[in-house]
């Protein structure tokens, strides 16, 4: 009886929360079919790209098209989104995103981390640690790594199968030989279960160690270029490097102006024009959950100094 | 009595109703440079992607020597190994070196390439390798770090022997590595090529119409025409008592200096 009413509560609830004359969460229902089943064959083959049968959505390639979809076809009326885009709840992409599964599907939204079932995500992975009921979905612009040395689909796909990535270490000696270091600092290609280079998504590498044995599912969606690849949980991701050249990510000498931490990842933002900048999380429920809890930055920036920049 | 490196056996190619290279056997022994002359047309490239991997035959069989194995077909191995050989014993110096060499990185980059293809992952020893080529090959070590569409065709050239010969292959092919470059840079590059081959005992396959080349670099020499091989033997003896009419031809065409 209680199962039964849970339901008529439910079917309630998306009458009154969702738009007339949309399917649930927007995709027809045969294409949601459709994107699920490369889902599962992402998942099990992890890292490799899964062609699919991408649509137009209601609003341009290159805004996230992959990861909507992907999300929309994952997603229940039980589920609570977050949307983040560069690590911010609060941008244009975030928000635009956020409120159209709100409208579509009817789902609750949140802006705190552990409190979501999925997380949409553009070129960041939160800093709150994920846990294995999560499911983190990925907006990919260019999912093939191997692109830019090897313009022939035919021929990557081919290095994809016989794992010859030995050029993918090229551009790593570019970096070193030109820069005397690794320069690439965000979509640096990770190896995935010891087969598949990956390409991360505009993560910064920062973000790359997280990916690592991550208890939670990651999805990856490209709309443009129609492929879905995954990680599951507790996979291996290793990012690429040479032996005297190890990977390492980035670190900064400031702290968060306004939260003060210093193991997170950190924007730099210029605040006047006379070269004052301060440094700020880049996960804006990371630096709040940190503020209520009484935690302080050094505040608004210092003035700008010669000694600064050498 | 050393074993065969390749082999080919009743060799055909036709494109549709044209004929590619008819009926072509030979064998190669390691250290040893095989010269194929012929005029344009006469299927000496034909021949080359045949037995380099590139095109399979439309009849007759390609044998390597391979290390694990010994001789077997390369048409019949599976394609992992096929690339696999082409990547370490393999090497292939194209007529234009803008097809064998990568344009978007850097000398150095296109060096160690094939070191990275086949496991290296030390920037330091790969760095060392590539320095060291680059100088076999009298490329300015201040030239590693840069583009190779800033060289000129001559280094392009060697450049591209030196990206070859940096997983010590034991055989290269080269498909007139030295034309569409003018005749100093020429000499130089026979010179260097000679050098190498000599001294690092790489077999090496060389097509090319240029018989003044021939004399200088191989040991052995095929001379083709309309898609067959219509003589063969020591270079110098073919060169200085041709027996077949086209070979008396081609030989008595050479401009005297």
């Amino acid at each position: 009886m209680t199962a039964i009413s849970g339901e008529q509560k439910k079917s309630s609830r998306l009458k009154e929360k969702t738009l007339d004359g949309y399917n649930f969460a927007y995709l027809d229902d045969q294409t949601k079919r459709m994107i699920r089943r490369a889902t599962l064959k992402a998942v099990a083959i992890p890292g490799y790209q899964v062609p699919f049968g991408s649509r137009e959505m209601p609003l341009p390639f290159g805004w996230g098209t992959g990861g909507i979809q992907v999300t929309a076809s994952i997603i229940g009326i039980d589920d609570t989104l977050k949307v983040i885009d560069q690590g911010a709840d609060d941008t244009t992409n975030a928000v635009n995103i956020r409120r159209f599964f709100a409208k579509t599907a009817g789902v609750e939204t949140t802006e705190n981390t552990s409190d979501a079932s999925i997380i949409q995500t553009r070129h960041r992975i939160p800093e709150a640690k994920l846990k294995s009921d999560q499911i983190i979905v990925y907006q990919v612009p260019i999912p093939e790594p191997l692109r830019w040395i090897e313009p022939r689909e035919e021929e990557t796909r081919k290095m994809h199968a016989l794992t010859e990535y030995g050029v993918m270490h090229v551009g790593l000696y570019e970096n070193i030989a030109h820069f005397g270091k690794v320069t690439t600092s965000y979509n640096y290609p990770v190896q995935v279960n010891d087969h598949y280079v990956m390409s991360p998504s505009p993560i910064p590498k920062f973000d790359n160690p997280k990916m690592d044995e991550m208890p939670a599912l990651q999805l990856f969606g490209a709309g443009r270029e129609k492929r879905i690849y995954a990680v599951p949980p507790y996979t291996k991701v290793k990012s690429l490097d040479f032996e005297d050249h190890p990977f390492e990510i980035e670190s900064w000498s400031e702290c968060c102006a306004l939260c003060g931490s210093s193991s997170s990842f950190l924007d730099e933002v210029i605040t006047d024009d006379k070269g004052s900048r301060m440094f700020v999380c880049s996960d804006s429920n990371f630096c709040a959950n940190r503020r209520a809890k009484g935690h302080k930055g050094p505040g608004l920036p210092r003035k700008f100094e010669i000694k600064d920049i050498e | 009595m050393t074993n065969v490196l390749l082999s080919a056996k009743n060799l055909s190619h036709h494109y549709g109703s044209q004929v590619g290279c008819i009926d072509i056997n030979f064998d190669i022994y390691p250290g040893e440079v095989l010269g194929v002359v012929g005029e344009s047309g006469s299927g000496k490239t034909t021949l080359l992607k045949n037995i380099s991997g590139l095109l399979q035959p439309s009849s007759g069989s390609v044998k390597f020597d391979t290390r694990v194995d010994g001789l077997k077909d390369i048409y019949l191995l599976s394609e992992p190994e096929r690339r696999l050989l082409m990547r370490t014993d393999w090497g292939i110096v194209f007529q234009n070196a803008r097809d064998g060499l990568r344009m978007n990185v850097s000398a150095g980059a296109n060096v160690g390439e094939r070191l990275m293809a086949i496991g290296a992952r030390n920037y330091g020893d790969i760095r060392n390798e590539a320095t060291d080529w680059l100088q076999n090959v009298e490329i300015g070590l201040e030239r590693i770090d840069h583009y190779p569409e800033t060289f000129s065709g001559g280094m392009l050239q060697r450049l591209q022997i030196a990206r070859n010969l940096v997983t010590k292959p034991r055989l290269v092919f080269m498909d007139e590595p030295t034309s569409g470059l003018d005749v100093s840079v020429q000499a130089r590059l026979l010179d260097l090529i000679r050098g190498l081959v000599s001294q690092l005992g790489i077999a090496c396959i060389i097509v090319s119409h240029d018989l003044g080349v021939m004399r200088l670099l191989s040991n052995r020499l095929i001379v083709m025409h309309q898609g067959r091989v219509v003589e063969q033997g020591l270079t110098d003896q073919v060169l200085d008592d041709p027996q077949h009419p086209y070979t008396q031809l081609l030989v008595s065409s050479i401009l005297p200096v």
